[in-house]
């Protein structure tokens, strides 16, 4: 048996008197797409942010590839191949297009003193000319991230999330505020580019339609504990799923 | 083709540089001397806050820790370069511990810290008196002297100065013009975010801070020579608020817009010298009106005039 992209091990965390995540354990398999669902409240975020290194958490712990990383910080588990998007836009709006994709993998060539002394785009404007034509960006290439539409926004996250070549990416709610042809767009880009690559992803998601046709296996959370796990149409029929969050 | 447009520019501009103070008097080669001396300083705040996004109400300290140390050294009789090397690595260094605050705070927080940095730093110039010379300052700094060439004279000066800052200004571009320029812009937009994408934060504010701090150095190693005499008034909080309007009106996070706001700020006041009394004022009015209509600065403001004709044409055509 190969051993999971991702573990997570007994994470706990509290904010005060109000516990966001409760003794929360599960894995996700290499090149699996886990879907995350749960009422607003539910510790979906928080427990994002422990496994990214955002919020340091109570107790538990979490492994990628076998390699404990709690507590790390953002930018080493970024370096070492977890990327992210957010569930607020997070472009760099005073930056075109190009340059904010450009810079979602700089980071990861040579040592910070090299980079001082690099070529501005950093060798990169080819790999991101690439990833602009996956995600159908090219009409805006150029334009500031800040001037362009919200569902063309979604897509630069996206794409910067992918630029570095990460195996595993957690996307927060990837579907928020998105038109539905722009979603669909978006659903196919990811199915691509996890057959194509095999990078594992987990997705937060309250847009049932987006997350039950993405995901091959399905994670519910309440009240900062999982209520449910398996696959898509198994959760849909779980009734205390039902009863905390899809409604009867 | 933007970069080509650019480079005439610089090269009309270095060459107007060239023959500005040619005929004048020596006043005019001070007041230039003083202005590239403050651009300097203004470029240095500009990369800890236009780039970075970290404001600073302490350039005028970091100028001081440059005077001082270029000073002391000078009065020695060690050479200019030293002291220079002195003050620019003093304040490097200082410039990395102010750093660390701006890991822990922002925006108005920051500012208080900052400028607390900044009375504390006037009030050991002034009460250092074994070192700094206290309310009487330290005067005499010789002007520094180029293997043959001296730099006493005012015009000889200048040009020196022109050469500093020029270089200044070159090494300043290569940092913003490389990786670590969008690095910095990506720090200012949304550090949560640049630090997901693999951005090591701390160590990017506290650089912002460092080499900012440093061009501070820098233009107070000009500053003793140029002046011949300092004291702690020169390196006041007013300084560093008049450092933060030089950049502001000029375009924040603009290359350029330091250059030009320290222009507004020491040549406009001597332009407008012939309304005798009321020049102040109507240096203040413009820059009022100047910072409503159009919070980008000079640079956004010629921007904005360089992008009517195609707004027009535009317009035209739908």
């Amino acid at each position: 048996m190969t051993s999971p992209h991702l573990s997570v091990r007994g994470v706990f965390k509290r904010f005060g008197p109000v516990v966001a995540v409760h003794d929360v354990s599960f894995d996700v398999a290499h090149g699996e797409i886990l879907g995350l669902i749960g009422p607003n409240g539910s510790g979906k975020s928080t427990l994002f942010n422990c496994i990214l290194g955002q919020t340091a958490p109570d107790a538990g712990s979490v492994e990628v590839d076998g390699r404990r990383v709690t507590g790390r910080r953002a930018c080493d588990l970024s370096l070492l191949g977890v990327g992210r998007t957010f569930q607020q836009l997070a472009v760099f709006p005073g930056l075109s297009v190009l340059d904010n994709i450009i810079f979602a993998a700089q980071e990861h060539r040579g040592g910070m003193l090299g980079r001082l002394f690099m070529r501005p785009d950093a060798g990169l404007t080819e790999e991101a000319d690439r990833m602009i034509e996956f995600f159908r960006l090219g009409a805006v290439r150029n334009k500031l991230a800040g001037d362009i539409s919200y569902g063309q926004r979604k897509l630069v996250d996206a794409a910067m999330a992918f630029m570095a070549g990460p195996k595993l990416v957690l996307l927060d709610e990837p579907a928020g505020g998105v038109n539905p042809t722009m979603l669909a767009e978006l659903r196919e880009r990811l199915q691509t580019y996890n057959r194509e690559h095999g990078t594992t992803f987990v997705v937060i998601e309250h847009n049932m339609d987006f997350v039950m046709s993405l995901c091959g296996r399905i994670m519910a959370l309440a009240e900062g504990r999982i209520i449910a796990d398996g696959t898509p149409d198994e959760v849909r029929a779980d009734r205390t799923v039902i009863d905390s969050y899809l409604g009867g | 083709m933007r970069a080509h447009r650019e480079a005439i520019a610089v090269a009309v501009v270095v060459a107007a540089l060239i023959v500005a103070p040619l005929g004048q008097g020596n006043y005019i080669a001070y007041l230039l001397c003083s202005w590239l001396m403050l651009a300097i300083a203004a470029m240095g705040l500009n990369l800890t806050l236009g780039y970075a996004g970290r404001i600073s109400l302490a350039q005028a300290s970091f100028i001081g820790i440059g005077a001082y140390a270029t000073s002391i050294v000078t009065l020695a009789h060690y050479p200019w370069v030293l002291g220079m090397a002195v003050g620019v690595v003093l304040c490097f260094l200082v410039g990395l511990l102010l750093g660390f605050p701006a890991l822990r705070v922002r925006g108005h927080y920051l500012a208080f810290v900052t400028l607390a940095f900044n009375s504390l730093f006037f009030l050991v110039a002034r009460n250092e008196d074994w070192l700094t010379g206290g309310t009487y300052g330290l005067s005499g700094m010789p002007r520094p002297r180029i293997g043959p060439v001296s730099t006493s004279g005012q015009l000889a000066f200048y040009y020196f100065t022109l050469a500093v800052a020029l270089l200044a200004a070159l090494v300043l571009r290569l940092i913003v013009r490389s990786p670590w320029g969008r690095a910095f812009k990506a720090l200012r937009e949304n550090e949560v975010r640049a630090e997901s994408l693999g951005l090591d934060v701390r160590r990017l504010t506290l650089l912002a801070f460092a080499i900012g701090s440093a061009y501070g150095g820098l233009a107070g190693a000009i500053e003793a020579p140029l002046v011949q005499y300092i004291d702690p008034g020169s390196f006041d909080v007013v300084q560093s608020l008049s450092l933060l309007l030089m950049v502001v009106v000029g375009g924040l996070g603009e290359f350029w817009g330091p250059v030009l706001g320290s222009a507004v700020a020491v040549l406009l006041p001597e332009a407008l010298r012939v309304t005798a009394a009321y020049y102040l004022m109507l240096y203040a009015i413009a820059v009022i009106l100047l910072m409503t209509r159009c919070p980008g600065g000079l640079i956004g403001l010629a921007r904005r005039i360089a992008a009517r004709p195609a707004r027009r044409r535009g317009a035209a055509v739908s």
